[in-house]
């Protein structure tokens, strides 16, 4: 049987945890089940949509590919942890803004892509923005919104500056 | 009477959405969210193959599984395996079988349920799947429509000798009036199948309440209200005891306007077991459990004099149920039956639809269910035939449609058509889309034989909305009503619960609902609660489906909150010591006329009303109205849609680049929210003409059922679009709103692959099938280059 | 779905690695970068005793310098690839078809020597090193050897890297000055290539003095185009390119599945390839 758990730590959205795990245990499984952060979700099977995406040592990734395990060690940040207290991200104000969800499901994903997205590139072309968020799959925007939230989160971080 | 002075404060904003905050922050209540103590989680055996006889099944190796509490074939699962309820009996001699919870001694689609594990955790339940042992004896599948109907054919349901579900005949004028015509063009269409692909998987938790005879369900649902009513009826468990939740709901377009087996089951198991179930499809699992959408074979005739005049239309669809009947899915090609004519006037109309059953998952509604289809056909042969006339496809649209100053309209199909300016909203899309300019450049391309070439589309649609008049519902044979609730309440701090029967899934109903109510109570939209999708807080509705959550559901929200205000102005006037003649209401406070010191705020009428300590002869304490509206007829939201299309033809490739749409969907409550559902009604349309299809081999094995190989559009593969709206208000509702959430979808289609054929049609291309992929394109391409 | 269980052992260095596959034998499996793995695991295609997490051996990482080549670390992510100056400069092809793979996602956690040992015939990468002749060095029970990239890849998921074997690093020759250009086409842009073109040129005098082409999916393994780069040879227009590239079809056995059939597969083969030629040459 392969039933030996791993001890991991990994730090969630500034907090430490140590947790044991079956191996076969997925990042976003681990999130959800063990630590009941369900902000972030799941949308396929096949590394397609894009919905679990959170941050794994700063860099976008799709949690649903990754083990668990291997993220022993690794600092991870979710949807639930990218407001600083009650202040929005300007990523969160302008998808609000600019209507860039409907049912929200994608939208967790959609945002940490996002702030990947700008953190590379603080300043986008349109087609910059659309190729950089390849990755994730909404069904209810169009991207159109999308598209224009992440222009005016560039804005807003820019002003900010 | 009080005088009631709107003063729209609220309504037409682009008010920012309530919804977000949670959505923004990941603090949503998904289903698959919810976690009860002692939850046992349930996973589903599925048939690999499409058509077979169970010759054994086996479900001892599963009990014997770590942490398997439960395991149920059809035979063990007994008397609990309810079935799968149909409410749309469209013929009297509809060919209905039973869809049984479990199947029972044959699966008939790949993805139909075998078995059923019970464990206390997910994976275990998964990994216990593996160990039941199921023989299965396959049979020939059915699968081609066609062939389905004709002699040569095995039988879907052995029992009923037949794969024809019903046959339904509407018209029959078209013969002797097509004989007036000068010309007649023929086409097949095939509307190929689709899948929801809502972003949120399904989901159940089913929980029994502590000892009592109390069951909650929560489901990834558009339709709690429904789903409970039916669940009560298949399961026997008495409606009084049954209470449905859709909690956040991530999409649905249909897909989740269903009563599934899955719910069944976790309902029923949950009642055995005495334990919350729950339950939660993959993707991959979705894309052959959940209903899939269109599926028809359209042999469509129009004929025309030669001026352009239009004549009749004639339509003759085959409609694929799938292996098995489920909600609505025999009325969705009826949905689509009224609009073929479109928005053109003739002389003569004939329909026949034939419903087949195939090895299959089963059809039903998906976002337009109908009416995208029969606007496909339309609009692409109304291009057909102005190439065949040599006039202008415009033109041809302009010389036949119905003209504004003719509105009320009734079509040849029986329709009345209430408002509408065609006119108004094509001259608007032509100068938006530049088209002059864009014909001139194709011109000039084809003049170059430029390797890439450039087509213009048009979809010049209606549809009808706002499901329905009980009435009509009633005449179709579909077995409930079409109206919608509200109950408003005015709480004693002056704080307003608006609760709706209408259930949203991504369509922002908290915000537009505070601003339907902000507007005539006069209460900040900040100050309202909407409460929905629980028949616990919400109990009467008829749900979310078919664009007729505003222009049903909110009417009731607006007679509803008029009549709290007529009651309030009583329980004023007796404050004032007036009569309620001498009151106006104005933002929220009760004025005496001409005297503006005398006034009594909504919120101390509330307060009133909750101490009971001075109302008048006759009036009941507390503040609250309720409402409950049937429609009297249709809305019909209309709109042009031009896309412009570049098809390279060395590879096939075809790209969207510029698509304009002006959409007439009346009054707008929230034009942000409006406009957010053309964008994705858009995506969806295109994903159908572009990327889109669900296809089988011929043995009935699904050949991209998962979300690698069934393409949905990503970011890069849509351009932003270019939208903007005109105003003819409805009059079948006093809001004079018309509904927005298909439109994209349905008038999308027609304009994206009408404009890959005109891109081609100097090459001899008179039609290129969906999805219009490189390899199809560049092989029509081909095929018209060799015939010439 | 939740993969099968396995059990999970962690490698720190090239010789853990090759001690765990050879404890774990013919059903133990490598995760690189799992981006392949974790939805074959996922969907339950797969099954392996134990998994053999390689992420974590620094060997396996970086790109370094070796004499006229350029040595990129299997377990290099393709987004540390696209990011890398000497790839970018002296391997241009590499960074642009590494570019074009999935999303950035994916680029974040995806390696090259994952992509290249998993060699899926739609994959973007191993065309690249089919045309620059790249090198492979493989570590194994016995030690370690070079493959040539022309016989490290056998068939579709097939290649010299044996069950006991774990593959190092990937070699490519310096192409500095050379023009470059992938040309993928698929159907939507989260899909696999139907064909890809993978084209470096190096130009004289504006005319292609020499080429190297490889093909994405239109066989079971990478291809190279070499009667193109021989006929390409000289070429200094885009009705030259396009005349040299109808040989793109030349010895193709190529096959037939839903986005494109075998005349259709063929028939971009030489579109796509005279497409990344001409952009590799700076031609228009």
């Amino acid at each position: 049987m392969h039933q030996i758990h791993q001890e991991i730590t990994v730090t969630v959205d500034g907090i430490s945890y140590e947790r044991a795990v079956e191996p076969r245990t997925l990042l976003v499984h681990f999130l959800r089940e063990d630590l009941g952060k369900v902000g972030t979700v799941v949308g396929c099977d096949t590394s397609n949509c894009g919905a679990c995406t959170v941050l794994v040592n700063g860099q976008s990734t799709k949690s649903c590919s990754m083990l668990a395990v291997q993220a022993d060690g690794a600092e991870v940040t979710t949807i639930q942890g990218v407001s600083d207290g009650n202040e929005w991200h300007p990523v969160q104000s302008a998808f609000k803004e600019c209507h860039g969800l409907q049912c929200g499901y994608c939208t967790p994903g959609m945002v940490m892509s996002s702030i990947d997205l700008l953190n590379e590139n603080p300043n986008p072309s349109e087609e910059e923005i659309r190729e950089g968020l390849e990755g994730n799959l909404c069904r209810c925007t169009g991207y159109h919104n999308i598209v224009k939230s992440v222009q005016r989160a560039a804005e807003m971080m820019e002003g900010a500056k | 009477m009080t005088e009631v002075v709107d003063v729209g404060t609220a309504l037409g904003r682009p008010i920012k959405r309530k919804e977000d905050a949670r959505l923004l922050h990941g603090q949503t209540n998904w289903t698959d969210n919810i976690q009860l103590p002692g939850t046992v989680h349930m996973a589903i055996l599925r048939s690999p193959f499409a058509h077979a006889k169970i010759t054994k099944l086996d479900i001892s190796g599963a009990l014997a599984m770590p942490n398997v509490v439960a395991a149920f074939g059809a035979a063990e699962l007994g008397d609990l395996n309810a079935s799968v309820p149909c409410v749309w009996p469209v013929t009297d001699d509809m060919v209905a079988p039973d869809f049984p919870a479990l199947a029972k001694d044959k699966v008939r689609h790949v993805g139909d349920a075998v078995a059923v594990v019970v464990a206390s955790d997910a994976r275990s339940a998964a990994d216990a799947l593996e160990a039941i042992v199921v023989d299965y004896e396959p049979l020939d599948a059915v699968i081609n429509m066609e062939k389905a109907i004709s002699a040569d054919t095995a039988y879907v349901h052995d029992d009923k000798g037949t794969n024809t579900c019903y046959v339904y005949n509407l018209g029959g004028g078209y013969d002797e009036k097509v004989k007036e015509a000068d010309v007649v063009v023929k086409r097949r269409f095939i509307n190929q199948r689709l899948i929801p692909v809502f972003m949120e998987p399904r989901s159940v938790v089913a929980a029994p309440m502590g000892m009592s005879d109390e069951i909650t369900l929560w489901s990834s649902t558009q339709v709690p209200h429904i789903l409970r009513l039916l669940l009560a009826l298949v399961t026997g468990v008495p409606e009084n005891n049954l209470r449905v939740v859709a909690p956040d709901v991530g999409g649905g377009f249909g897909g989740k306007l269903q009563i599934y087996r899955e719910e069944i089951l976790a309902l029923q198991l949950a009642r055995k077991m005495g334990r919350p179930v729950k339950w939660t499809e993959t993707r991959s699992e979705d894309m052959v459990a959940t209903h899939h959408g269109r599926d028809q074979i359209q042999d469509i005739e129009i004929a025309a004099k030669s001026d352009g005049t239009l004549v009749g239309l004639k339509v003759d669809l085959i409609a694929n149920m799938g292996a098995y009947l489920q909600i609505i899915t025999p009325g969705v090609p009826l949905l689509g039956m009224f609009m073929y004519p479109g928005i053109y006037k003739m002389g003569a109309y004939d329909f026949k639809c034939t419903g087949v059953f195939t090895n299959t998952t089963p059809t039903d509604a998906y976002r337009g269910a109908g009416r995208p289809e029969s606007t496909y056909a339309i609009e692409r042969i109304m291009d057909e035939l102005a190439a065949e006339l040599g006039m202008e496809p415009m033109e041809l649209r302009k010389k036949n449609w119905i003209k504004h100053e003719e509105f009320p309209f009734t079509t040849i199909a029986g329709l009345t058509y209430d408002t509408g300016n065609y006119e108004l909203a094509t001259a608007r899309a032509l100068e938006l889309f530049d088209y002059e300019g864009l014909r001139a450049e194709q011109k000039q391309r084809r003049d170059s034989g430029d390797k890439v070439q450039l087509g213009i589309g048009i979809s010049t649609f209606t549809e009808m909305c706002g499901l329905a008049p009980s009435r009509t519902l009633g005449a179709l044979k579909y077995v409930a009503g079409g109206w919608e609730h509200c109950t408003v309440r005015v709480l004693p701090t002056g704080k307003v619960e608006v609760i709706t029967g209408t259930s949203p899934h991504g369509q922002g109903h908290e915000t537009a609902w505070s601003q339907i109510a902000s507007s005539i109570l006069g209460v900040p939209v900040e100050d309202i609660e909407v409460v929905h999708s629980d028949t616990g807080r919400a109990p009467y509705g008829m749900d979310t489906y078919g664009s007729r959550s505003l222009a049903v559901g909110g009417q009731a929200i607006k007679a509803a909150s008029e009549r709290l205000v007529e009651k309030a102005a009583v329980i004023a006037a007796h404050q004032l010591e007036c009569s309620t003649s001498d009151l106006e209401y104005i933002n929220g406070v009760f004025q005496v006329k001409g005297d503006p010191e005398k006034a009594q705020p909504l919120g101390a009428v509330a307060f009133e009303a909750f101490t009971a300590h001075n109302l008048p002869d006759g009036v009941e304490p507390t503040l609250s109205a309720e409402a409950t509206i049937d429609p009297q007829d249709f809305s019909y939201p209309h709109g042009t849609h031009l896309a412009a299309m570049e098809v390279d033809t060395e590879t096939g490739k075809v790209t969207l680049r510029k698509y304009v749409c002006v959409d007439d969907v009346g009054i707008q409550v929230n034009p942000m929210i409006v406009e957010g559902q053309v964008h994705g009604g858009l995506a969806q349309g295109i994903g159908q003409a572009l990327y889109e299809g669900a296809f089988y081999d011929e043995d009935g094995q699904p050949l991209n059922a998962n979300m690698s190989s069934y393409l949905v559009p990503g970011a890069p593969d849509l351009p932003s679009f270019i939208t903007d709206t005109t105003c003819t208000p409805s009059t079948t509702n006093p809001l004079g709103t018309k509904g927005v959430g298909e439109a994209g979808a349905i008038a999308s289609t027609p304009a994206i692959i009408n404009g890959v054929v005109d891109a081609l049609r100097h090459l001899g291309v008179t039609d290129v099938a969906m999805p219009a992929t490189p390899m199809t394109v560049w092989k029509t391409i081909q095929a018209a280059q060799g015939g010439k | 779905m939740i993969p099968i269980a396995f059990d999970y052992k962690k490698a720190t260095s090239v010789d853990e690695a090759l001690a765990a596959l050879a404890a774990g034998g013919e059903d133990a499996k490598i995760l690189g970068g799992g981006q392949s793995l974790l939805p074959v695991l996922r969907l339950r295609l797969n099954a392996p005793s134990v998994v053999v997490d390689c992420s974590t051996i620094d060997e396996l990482k970086g790109v370094c310098e070796d004499g006229n080549k350029v040595v990129v670390g299997a377990g290099t992510t393709h987004y540390d690839v696209i990011k890398n100056p000497m790839v970018n400069q002296s391997v241009s092809l590499l960074a642009k078809a590494t570019a074009s793979v999935a999303d950035p996602q994916i680029r974040h956690r995806g390696t090259l020597g994952g992509a290249l040992a998993h060699a899926d015939p739609r994959a973007d990468q191993p065309p690249v090193a089919i045309a620059l002749d790249a090198e492979f060095s493989i570590a194994g029970p016995g030690g370690r050897r070079t493959v040539s990239a022309a016989d490290f890849f056998i068939g579709p998921f097939e290649t010299a890297v044996g069950p006991d074997e774990i593959l190092v690093s990937v070699a490519f020759p310096k192409l500095d000055g050379w023009g470059s250009h992938y040309e993928k086409f698929n159907r939507t842009a989260q899909a696999w290539s139907i064909v890809g073109a993978a084209a470096a040129v190096r130009m004289d005098g504006g005319k292609i003095a020499e080429a190297r082409i490889g093909l994405t999916n239109v066989g079971g393994t990478p291809h190279r185009a070499t009667t193109v780069e021989q006929a390409l040879v000289g070429a200094s227009s885009i009705a030259e390119v396009e005349a040299a590239c109808a040989h793109a079809s030349d010895g193709l056995e190529a096959f037939a599945d839903d986005d494109a059939d075998v005349d259709y597969r063929t028939h971009l083969a030489r579109v796509l390839t005279a497409r990344a030629v001409a952009k590799a040459a700076g031609l228009s």
